[in-house]
């Protein structure tokens, strides 16, 4: 009995010392004159938050800065519950978000902090280079069923897409299935495989002939066959890049939002005016999406 | 002294007897809380709504029964892989392996009901997956028949475990009986030992069961999470969409109170309600089973 | 005739166990494949700076220290809800408890919270802890949804635990006067300890390795230092392997079996452990 007894105590005591230790002590030194922001939301944005996060607080040693995804559903909810300061968003806030966050005491304030260029991504064997919007409306649609008949191989296509909870999806849905119309009810076909994340859709696509894909530009890898787009089959078919979302010639891309409780004040702004900087742009060109200005 | 001791214990056996009781208390609490969130569906959402086959729920569309079948799916497929390797190895453990691979093999398979779920869903992903597609000559790994596979292999320990306790508890009297009236081991196991351990076997299946339901993490991760409705045997071999995957992917978004939360919890009140059924079931034959080792035993 | 039976009978015998030889075989050679592959695979990223270094570069390099402390913190704070409580409770069950519809009741109960899937321990977390009771996301929030969920496992097995030691030293001791719960805390209790230990420690692996119930009640996907109070949320081994498998660009792909391997290590430790502790108190066993 007390064997164990001392072997337990000496494991809590070993786990006190490492929350101790050299890691932290620096991290905790500065406790008192710290500020803590929390940012949450977009998965697409998560990543860019995250090296932002990193070089500001490489900078700025008294402000920690917490990053957390789940969607850009998730950071509005949690926007609107009060329990973030940031909510990153691929998508803007829906209506029914703004009354619900009037209802709980929260103002959103919009911020537009990069624009990205939605890539569709197939196999790198596959035939398929070019396509245009309505096709790739009517193939996620389940209109089109067989790369067949876009003038690939005889195979079937097994579309990919990110969860409803993310913005992407719905800018998507919005933009590309749906063409822009907001009459239009088209919605995905059923047997769209729904990945929780982007790495799911990316891994696929890389081992799957048939598969066709869609995420950020920022998260595709170099070894990926991105398809070019046409508005129109009389057109110009355009691959995604920082000139051709800024000339508005590639279709579908977008901005990218954080939103704030209001219009910021103090360290927070500080932050926000940062990320509008050059050094904060110049990541994310690096990142691979397109820098605001 | 006396009378201190006396109130002390008193005290004691106070607090013990309400955390005997807390047992019942969370169960309570937990479908209470899924009751109080999920009945609000029934307002929001009309019936006819909610037994459509299309989930969609950003826009709405909230039927639910392309996700029942999807879990109903996959848990078939992995108590087909569970039931046989579980009972297989249970027998192999208990009757035939020498005394000392017990002691090795117990252990090792104890490990693998260890193993993290989202461990074996990364391995899922990378390695099973694709090996699926290729094998089999679907269009994507990510099938039910993957999530099968993994199920079937956390479900597996479960079985083993209790169905070797199972059937280690059958009194060498029986065993021994049938060979002295000239059974071979084989015949001795198959009619005699088993169903001697019958009603252990039959609850270390069911656990096993209701641990595949419950999975989450696993299947999110390579069942492709399409929202079909599986019907045919065919359905194994496509992507299906889970109840356990749709609640883990979509609670982190729902705004507070919304429609689309009460239905997510009206999903869980489902769930909490199935394994309701299988552990009572489970239970009860948990009681005789023990009933029944306590008499030969004592 | 006979011969001919007798024949047929061992044949079918031979056969039959092969094949469950076989099967046996099958379920036991994936386990250790995938324990080598994550071990051959991950092996290469531990290092001392892995283990003890915060993550850089948006975490595709540096350590993981902070998802393995979280993990620790999470174990430590299921541990202290559920382990007095769920012991309480086996004792109750155990020394005071009648066969009474009230006890099946509770037994019954208790096997139901064991079958609960994780992702609606999740969803009850979240409305209770974190939304009603307002504790945010947070460790305190992760860890009593942990409990409520590893509460089942150690009351079972410290039950059991307790029933096996033999009613005998029981009557001794209340015949030499001593109270009931003297004998419980003084006798039964102490050779019991084993039994109850090991169980608490498969329970406490289980709260380790899981990641639906921490998902929205406690995970964070990057912090930037290690948590300060329990009202803080945490990195997790579980939910870091999640998402560095599924959501960041470029995850060098040692470093996602590193941490699944360090993941591995720490539940296969409790794990041996647990059957080292449950081992030696079988052979110390004095009935």
């Amino acid at each position: 009995m007390n064997r164990h007894l001392l072997l337990f105590t000496t494991l809590v005591a070993m786990l006190f010392m490492t929350s101790c230790g050299p890691a932290s002590s620096a991290e905790s030194a500065s406790d008192s004159q710290e500020t803590y922001i929390e940012n949450k939301g977009s998965d697409t944005i998560v990543n860019l938050a995250l090296a932002w996060a990193e070089k500001y607080q490489g900078d700025h040693p008294n402000v920690r800065i917490s990053v957390t995804g789940g969607g850009s559903g998730t950071g509005i909810a949690s926007l609107i519950n009060g329990t973030v300061d940031i909510a990153n968003a691929s998508r803007k806030i829906k209506s029914e978000e703004v009354d619900e966050a009037k209802s709980n005491g929260v103002d959103p304030v919009e911020h537009i902090i990069s624009r990205d260029a939605i890539a569709v991504i197939v196999n790198p064997e596959n035939p398929v280079s070019q396509l245009t919007l309505q096709q790739i409306s009517d193939i996620y649609s389940g209109r089109i069923v067989n790369w067949q008949e876009v003038g690939g191989e005889d195979r079937p296509i097994v579309r990919l897409s990110r969860e409803t909870n993310s913005g992407t999806h719905v800018y998507f849905l919005e933009t590309v299935l749906r063409l822009g119309s907001k009459e239009d009810k088209t919605l995905f076909s059923m047997d769209t495989l729904l990945l929780p994340s982007s790495e799911g859709i990316i891994a696929e696509v890389r081992q799957n002939p048939n598969a066709i894909g869609y995420d950020g530009l920022g998260y595709v890898p170099k070894d990926l066959k991105m398809i070019a787009i046409a508005e129109e089959e009389s057109g110009a078919y355009v691959l995604p890049s920082i000139p051709t979302v800024n000339d508005k010639t590639y279709p579908i891309a977008r901005d990218l939002y954080m939103y704030t409780d209001g219009q910021p004040e103090g360290l927070l702004k500080e932050y926000l005016d940062w990320i509008m900087s050059d050094e904060a742009q110049e990541i994310v060109a690096e990142l691979g999406f397109v820098p605001v200005n | 002294m006396e009378k201190s001791l006396n109130w002390r214990e008193f005290i004691i056996t106070r607090l013990i007897k309400a955390s005997g009781y807390s047992a019942i208390l969370f169960v309570a609490l937990i479908f209470i809380f899924l009751v109080r969130e999920g009945v609000p569906t029934f307002v929001e959402v009309d019936f006819k709504s909610l037994t459509n086959i299309r989930w969609y729920p950003i826009e709405d569309y909230f039927g639910i029964l392309p996700l029942i079948t999807g879990s109903l799916i996959v848990t078939i497929g992995a108590t087909l892989v569970a039931v046989p390797f579980g009972i297989g190895t249970a027998v192999y453990i208990s009757e035939i392996a020498p005394r000392w691979m017990r002691e090795v093999l117990k252990p090792l398979v104890e490990l693998l009901g260890g193993l993290p779920s989202v461990v074996l869903g990364f391995l899922g992903i990378l390695v099973i997956s694709p090996y699926v597609r290729v094998f089999l000559d679907l269009p994507t790994g990510l099938t039910a028949l993957t999530g099968s596979l993994l199920l079937g292999g956390i479900a597996v320990p479960t079985v083993v475990s209790v169905a070797e306790d199972a059937l280690d508890a059958v009194p060498r009297a029986y065993r021994e009986g049938a060979w002295a009236l000239g059974a071979t081991r084989w015949q001795t196991i198959w009619r005699v030992t088993l169903p001697a351990a019958k009603s252990g076997v039959l609850t270390g299946v069911m656990l096993g069961i209701g641990r595949a339901i419950g999975e989450t993490m696993t299947v999110m991760m390579v069942t492709g999470n399409a929202p079909v409705l599986a019907l045919k045997l065919g359905s194994l071999f496509s992507p299906v969409r889970t109840m356990t995957a749709t609640i883990a992917a979509e609670m982190g978004e729902v705004a507070n109170g919304s429609t689309h939360y009460h239905v997510l919890f009206f999903i869980g009140m489902v769930l909490f309600l199935i394994s309701l059924g299988v552990n009572v079931a489970a239970s009860s034959m948990v009681f005789r089973a023990k009933k029944r080792a306590e008499r030969i035993l004592s | 005739m006979k011969r001919a039976l007798a024949l047929n009978r061992h044949l079918v015998q031979r056969i039959g166990f092969t094949g469950i030889t076989l099967m046996a075989v099958f379920t036991v050679i994936p386990i250790v494949a995938v324990v080598i592959y994550i071990l051959v695979q991950g092996g290469p990223a531990i290092s001392g700076e892995f283990i003890t270094g915060f993550p850089h570069d948006g975490m595709r390099a540096g350590g993981i220290l902070p998802a393995i402390v979280g993990t620790l913190y999470l174990t430590l704070g299921t541990a202290v809800f559920s382990v007095p409580l769920g012991i309480a409770a086996a004792i109750y069950l155990s020394e005071y408890a009648a066969d009474t519809p009230l006890t099946r009741t509770i037994r019954i109960a208790i096997i139901n919270l064991a079958g609960i899937p994780s992702v609606v321990y999740g969803l009850f977390g979240l409305g209770l802890f974190v939304l009603f009771l307002k504790f945010g996301t947070s460790i305190l929030a992760a860890s009593l949804t942990l409990s409520i969920m590893t509460l089942p496992v150690i009351i079972s097995t410290a039950e059991e635990s307790l029933r096996s030691v033999p009613q005998g030293f029981r009557t001794v001791s209340i015949s030499l006067g001593a109270t009931r719960w003297q004998t419980i805390r003084r006798i039964v209790l102490k050779e019991a300890l084993p039994g109850i230990i090991t169980g608490v420690i498969l329970g406490l692996e289980r709260a380790a390795g899981e990641t639906a119930p921490i998902l929205f009640t406690g995970a964070a996907f990057f912090l930037p230092r290690l948590p300060h109070s329990p009202f803080d949320a945490t990195m997790a081994l579980p939910y870091h392997l999640f998402v560095i498998s599924t959501q960041v660009p470029e995850m060098p792909i040692k470093i996602q079996y590193g941490t699944a391997l360090v993941l591995l290590v720490f539940v296969l430790t409790m794990n041996l452990v647990a059957t080292a502790i449950r081992s030696r108190a079988r052979a110390k066993r004095q009935w």
